[in-house]
C-alpha cells in the first residue's frame, strides 16, 4: 500500500498554487531586496529564489527563464562595476589602480572620466548591481514558477481581448525561433553562407512568412472554436474595457500620489477611490460577457501562507531598516565586512517555505 | 447532416474555381473520407463546411452549404463552433493554451458553458481519446500522435455533431496513426459523431470509411458513394484495391481481414514462386559511414552508439516512431550538426567541417518541409539562385529540374506549386551539385499516389546511377516500393538493419498491405505479384504513370 501511494497520488490532479500568489510573493521579496545593499542578505534572497524555483517549477519552456534572468543579473553587476571604474564619482579610499583621466567641459561637472579607482567604490557599485540582480532574480523566479498562460487566465474578463493578444504574442516568440532555425538550416543545405549581412537579409523574409502562416492557422483554429462569439454587445464590451483600463491607470496614479510626499494631495486617496470604482464597474459590465471559465484558480490557505511569508520577509527588512539601517547596507567608508542582521536574515529564510508548502507541479512526476 | 447545393468557390485573383458546382450530401453518423489528387480542392471542401471558406479565407462562394440546417452564408465559423469541430492540417499551429486540460476547455469557455458541464465533458473527452494520463502535461512535451489527439479533443469538448479533419495522420508513424484512427472510429461507433476526413494514405483509413467523396483534379465533378464502388474506378487507390483488381476480386475488399478471406486462391497460385528478388543486396563500396555516433538534446538521448555504412547505388529507408532519432541522424549525415561523440564520414570528408558550398557537393538533404528550401519569387529565379549558391554553371539546376518534372514553367511562384511539384523543385536544387549521397526526410507527406509513384521511379533511377539514397519515412508503402534496405531506430538505438523484405514483412507496424494479405509469403508490392502471375490479366498498376 505504501509503495503504491506515491504513484496513485501522482495521477491525481493537484491544484497548482494560484499564479497571483507566486507573483505577490516574488514582488514582496523584490521589494525587500530593493531596500538592501548588504551582500549577505541579497545573496540569501537569490538563494531563496533559486531554492524555491528548483523545488517547484513546472516542466514548461518558461521554467528556464530563471537562469536567463540570473545571467542578466550577473551582466548588470559587471556593467555597474565597469561604469563605476570609468565614470564613477571619485571618492577617497584604497586606490587599486588609476585610469588616465580626461578633462570634461564644465557643463558636464557631475561626470568624471578616469582617475583613481578605489576598492571601496567598486565594492559599493558591485553591491548596488547585486541589488538589481536580486530583484531580477525575483522576477525570474515568478516567471519560472508560473507560465504566462496561467497568469493570463487570471486577467479580468474586461481585459480578455488584451490578454488573448498577449497570449498569441507570447506563443509567437518560440515559433519565430523555431522557424529561424529551419531557415538557417535550409540556407546551409543550399550551400549558401549563413553569416554576414546577406545571410541576415535572406533570413528575415522566410522567417516572417513562416511565422505569419502559423499565426493565420492559429486564428483559423480560434475562430473555429468560437473565439469572439458572445452574447454581450461590442459597444458594451468596449466600454467595459475602457473603464477597467482607465480605472487601473487611476489606481497607479493614486498609489504614486500616496507614496510620493512631494505630489499634490489631491492625487492621493481620491484618485485611488475613483480608480477602484471604475475597475469595479468595468468588471461588472464585462462579467456578462458570455464566456465562462474552466477551473478558475482558487485562493486558499496555501496562497495566504505564500503571500504571508513574502510579507514577513519585507516586514522584517523594513523593521530592521527603521531600527538599525546601517546593518542592511554595505559599509564602504571605510570598507569593512557587512553586518549580519539576524532578524532580517530570519525573515528572508522564512520566505523559502513555499518550497515545501506549495504543491509539486503534476507534470514533474516521472512519466 | 451536411449538404452542398451547387457550390462553387473561387479564391480572389484566381480565374479557375477551386470547387466547381459541387452537390453533396453526408448523412448523420457517417465516416466520410475525402480523397483526390493533391491540389484538387479537398481542403477547400473541408474548410467550407464550417464557413472558414469564405468567411476566413476570402473569395467567393456561390450556392449553399447547410450544416444541421444552418447556412454558412449567415453563420460565421465561430457561430458553428458548437456544431462543427474543425481540426486543421498542423495541430501545433492550433494550440492556444500550454497545458492539455486548459486546451481542451478553451472552446467551451468561448461558448460560455457552465462549470459543471465543462468538468464533465473534459473528463469524457479525456476518456474517449485516452488522454487521461496526459491531462496536466505541457503540450510541447507530447509526441506527434498525442498532440493530434489533443487537437481533436480540443474541438470535441464543444460536443459537435460533426468533426472535420484535414489529413490527421500525415505526419504520424504507423502506430500513432492507428491510435488516432481508433479514436475516430470509436467516435463514430459509440458517440454517433459524423466525421468528414481528408487523407492521402488511404491504406490507413479506407477500411473504416462508410462513404468516399472523390474530388477530381479540376475540382469539378465531385462525387460520393460506397468506398468499394468509388475506388474501383478512381485514379487514387491503395495497394489493396490494386491487388483486388489484379486478382479479379469482386466486390473489392477494403480491409486486410476481408482481403485475407478471399485471398487463399491467390496465395496458392503464388505458392510455388517465391518473390523474385530483383533488388541488389548491400550495394557498392561504402560511401558514407557513421561510427559509434551518440547525440543528445539537453538531457534527452537522441542517438546512441549508431553504426551505419551506406553503399553507392543503395536506397536505405530509416524507420521508427515519431521522435526515434531519424531526423537527427539525417542532420548529422548532412553536417547540420557536428558529432560530439562518434564520427560521420561522407566521401572521406566530415560534412560538418566543410563550407556550405563544399558540403552541398558531397551530400544533399531535402528537409521535411521542402518549401523551407525555397525563397525566390519564381521557379526560374529559384533555379538561378541555386546555381549561384553552389557555384554551378548557369542552367545546371534548371537542367536537373527538366529531368524530374519537365512541365514546370519558369514563371510560376513556388507557393503556387502542388506538393509534388514543390518536392521536385527542392530535389532539383539539392541534386544539381551532384552529391553522391542524397537524404530525404519524410518526402511523401501530402503526396498522392501518382506523385508517390513518380518519386519511387526517380529514386530507383538515381540509385541506378550510383547515388546512395537515405529516406527517413513513416510511409510503409513507399518503403516497400522503393527501398533496398531498412534501418529501424527506436529511442535513438539502431535495432534492426537488413534487406527490406526481411525487416518489414513480418513486423506488425511496418508491413505493407500486400505483405499482410499474402503472409506468410514475403510479397511486398502489387507489381511484384503481377510479374509473378503466369497470366497477368489487366494489371491494375495504374500508379506507375
Amino acid at each position: 500500500m505504501t509503495a503504491l501511494m506515491p504513484r496513485r497520488l501522482a495521477t491525481l490532479r493537484v491544484a497548482p498554487l494560484h499564479p497571483v500568489a507566486w507573483w505577490v510573493w516574488a514582488v514582496l521579496l523584490a521589494a525587500a531586496a530593493a531596500r538592501i545593499t548588504n551582500p549577505i542578505c541579497l545573496g540569501l534572497i537569490l538563494a531563496v529564489d533559486g531554492w524555491v524555483v528548483v523545488a517547484r517549477r513546472p516542466q514548461s519552456t518558461w521554467a528556464r527563464s530563471f537562469s536567463t534572468l540570473l545571467r542578466l543579473g550577473a551582466f548588470v553587476v559587471v556593467i555597474r562595476v565597469v561604469f563605476q571604474a570609468l565614470f564613477g564619482l571619485r571618492t577617497p579610499g584604497h586606490t587599486l589602480f588609476t585610469i588616465p583621466s580626461v578633462a570634461l567641459p564644465s557643463w558636464l561637472a557631475g561626470v568624471s572620466l578616469g582617475g583613481p579607482v578605489t576598492a571601496d567604490a567598486l565594492a559599493g557599485a558591485a553591491c548596488q548591481g547585486l541589488r538589481l540582480a536580486a530583484i531580477l532574480g525575483c522576477v525570474g523566479a515568478a516567471n519560472a514558477l508560473v507560465s504566462p498562460f496561467r497568469l493570463l487566465r487570471c486577467v479580468p474578463a474586461a481585459l480578455y481581448e488584451v490578454a488573448v493578444a498577449v497570449t498569441v504574442a507570447v506563443s509567437f516568440t518560440p515559433q519565430v525561433i523555431t522557424s529561424l532555425g529551419q531557415v538557417r538550416d535550409a540556407r546551409r543545405l543550399r550551400g549558401r553562407s549563413v553569416s554576414g549581412v546577406a545571410g541576415v537579409r535572406g533570413l528575415a523574409v522566410p522567417v516572417l512568412e513562416g511565422a505569419l502562416e502559423r499565426s493565420l492557422a492559429l486564428a483559423a483554429s480560434m475562430d473555429s472554436r468560437g473565439f469572439g462569439r458572445r452574447a454581450v454587445s461590442v459597444g458594451r464590451q468596449r466600454l467595459a474595457s475602457a473603464a477597467t483600463l482607465a480605472g487601473l491607470l487611476g489606481l497607479a496614479v493614486g498609489v504614486y500620489g500616496v507614496l510620493d510626499s512631494g505630489a499634490p494631495s489631491a492625487l492621493g486617496l481620491p484618485v485611488i477611490a475613483v480608480g477602484a470604482v471604475l475597475v469595479l464597474a468595468g468588471l461588472v459590465a464585462a462579467s456578462y460577457g458570455g464566456r465562462s471559465r474552466y477551473r478558475p484558480d482558487r485562493w486558499s490557505g496555501r496562497e495566504w501562507f505564500t503571500v504571508a511569508v513574502g510579507a514577513a520577509a519585507l516586514a522584517t527588512v523594513v523593521v530592521v531598516g527603521r531600527n538599525n539601517a546601517a546593518s542592511l547596507t554595505m559599509p564602504i567608508y571605510p570598507l569593512s565586512l557587512p553586518a549580519v542582521p539576524l532578524v532580517a536574515v530570519a525573515g528572508i529564510l522564512v520566505a523559502a517555505l513555499p518550497s515545501i508548502v506549495a504543491p509539486v507541479p503534476v507534470d514533474r512526476t516521472p512519466r | 447532416m451536411i449538404s452542398f447545393e451547387d457550390v462553387s468557390v473561387t479564391y480572389p485573383d484566381e480565374e479557375r474555381p477551386a470547387l466547381d458546382h459541387v452537390d453533396l450530401k453526408i448523412g448523420e453518423g457517417e465516416l466520410a473520407l475525402v480523397i483526390g489528387p493533391t491540389g484538387a480542392g479537398k481542403s477547400t471542401l473541408l474548410r467550407s463546411v464550417n464557413g472558414l471558406v469564405p468567411h476566413f479565407s476570402g473569395g467567393r462562394l456561390t450556392g449553399r452549404v447547410l450544416v444541421e440546417g444552418r447556412s454558412t452564408a449567415d453563420h460565421r465559423p465561430r457561430d458553428l463552433a458548437d456544431v462543427v469541430g474543425f481540426v486543421g492540417q498542423d495541430p501545433d499551429a492550433s494550440f492556444v493554451a500550454d497545458i492539455v486540460e486548459d486546451e481542451l476547455a478553451y472552446g467551451m469557455e468561448n461558448l460560455g458553458l457552465g462549470a459543471a458541464t465543462m468538468r464533465r465533458r473534459v473528463e469524457d473527452v479525456l476518456d474517449i481519446l485516452n488522454l487521461h494520463p496526459l491531462r496536466q502535461r505541457t503540450i510541447t512535451t507530447l509526441s506527434g500522435g498525442q498532440r493530434q489527439r489533443v487537437a481533436i479533443g480540443a474541438v470535441l469538448t464543444a460536443a459537435p455533431r460533426l468533426l472535420v479533419l484535414d489529413e490527421p495522420t500525415s505526419s504520424l508513424d504507423p502506430i500513432s496513426a492507428e491510435e488516432v484512427l481508433a479514436a475516430l472510429s470509436r467516435l463514430v461507433h459509440d458517440q454517433g459523431v459524423t466525421i468528414l476526413v481528408a487523407e492521402h494514405r488511404l491504406e490507413r483509413i479506407v477500411h473504416a470509411a462508410d462513404v468516399i467523396v472523390y474530388v477530381p483534379a479540376s475540382g469539378a465533378g465531385v462525387r460520393s458513394g460506397p468506398p468499394a464502388e468509388i475506388l474501383a474506378h478512381s485514379a487514387v487507390a491503395p495497394p489493396i484495391v490494386r491487388l483486388a483488381q489484379l486478382a479479379g476480386w469482386d466486390p473489392v475488399p477494403l480491409s486486410v481481414r476481408d482481403a485475407r478471406r478471399v485471398a487463399p486462391g491467390l496465395r496458392s497460385r503464388l505458392s510455388d514462386r517465391p518473390p523474385d528478388d530483383d533488388r541488389p543486396g548491400p550495394g557498392g563500396p561504402a560511401l558514407a559511414t557513421v561510427r559509434r555516433l551518440s547525440a543528445r538534446y539537453g538531457r534527452l538521448l537522441a542517438l546512441e552508439d549508431v553504426d551505419l555504412a551506406l553503399g553507392a547505388g543503395e536506397v536505405t529507408a530509416v524507420m521508427g516512431r515519431n521522435g526515434a532519432g531519424k531526423s537527427t541522424l539525417l542532420r548529422y549525415l548532412v553536417g547540420l550538426r557536428a558529432p560530439q561523440q562518434g564520427t560521420v564520414t561522407v566521401a572521406d570528408r566530415q560534412p560538418s567541417s566543410l563550407r556550405p558550398a563544399q558540403a552541398a557537393r558531397i551530400v544533399g538533404l531535402v528537409p521535411q518541409d521542402p518549401a523551407s528550401l525555397l525563397g525566390a519569387d519564381t521557379v526560374g529565379a529559384e533555379c538561378a539562385d541555386a546555381d549561384h549558391d553552389a557555384d554551378l554553371p548557369a542552367g545546371a539546376t534548371r537542367a536537373t529540374l527538366e529531368r524530374l518534372m519537365p512541365e514546370l514553367s519558369d514563371d510560376i511562384h513556388p507557393r503556387d506549386l502542388s506538393e509534388g511539384q514543390r518536392l521536385a523543385l527542392a530535389l532539383a536544387i539539392v541534386l544539381a551539385p551532384a552529391p553522391p549521397l542524397i537524404l530525404l526526410d519524410e518526402p511523401t507527406r501530402g503526396l498522392d499516389y501518382t506523385a508517390k509513384a513518380r518519386l519511387t521511379a526517380l529514386l530507383r533511377t538515381l540509385a541506378a546511377e550510383g547515388h546512395a539514397i537515405v529516406i527517413a519515412t513513416h510511409d510503409v508503402e513507399l518503403v516497400a516500393e522503393a527501398a533496398d534496405r531498412v534501418v529501424v531506430l527506436a529511442d535513438g538505438e539502431l535495432i534492426s538493419d537488413g534487406p527490406t523484405r526481411d525487416v518489414v514483412c513480418h513486423s506488425p507496424g511496418l508491413a505493407p498491405q500486400v505483405a499482410r494479405i499474402l503472409a506468410p509469403a514475403p510479397w511486398l508490392t502489387v507489381a511484384e505479384v503481377a510479374s509473378a502471375l503466369p497470366t497477368a490479366g489487366p494489371v491494375g498498376d495504374r500508379s506507375h504513370v
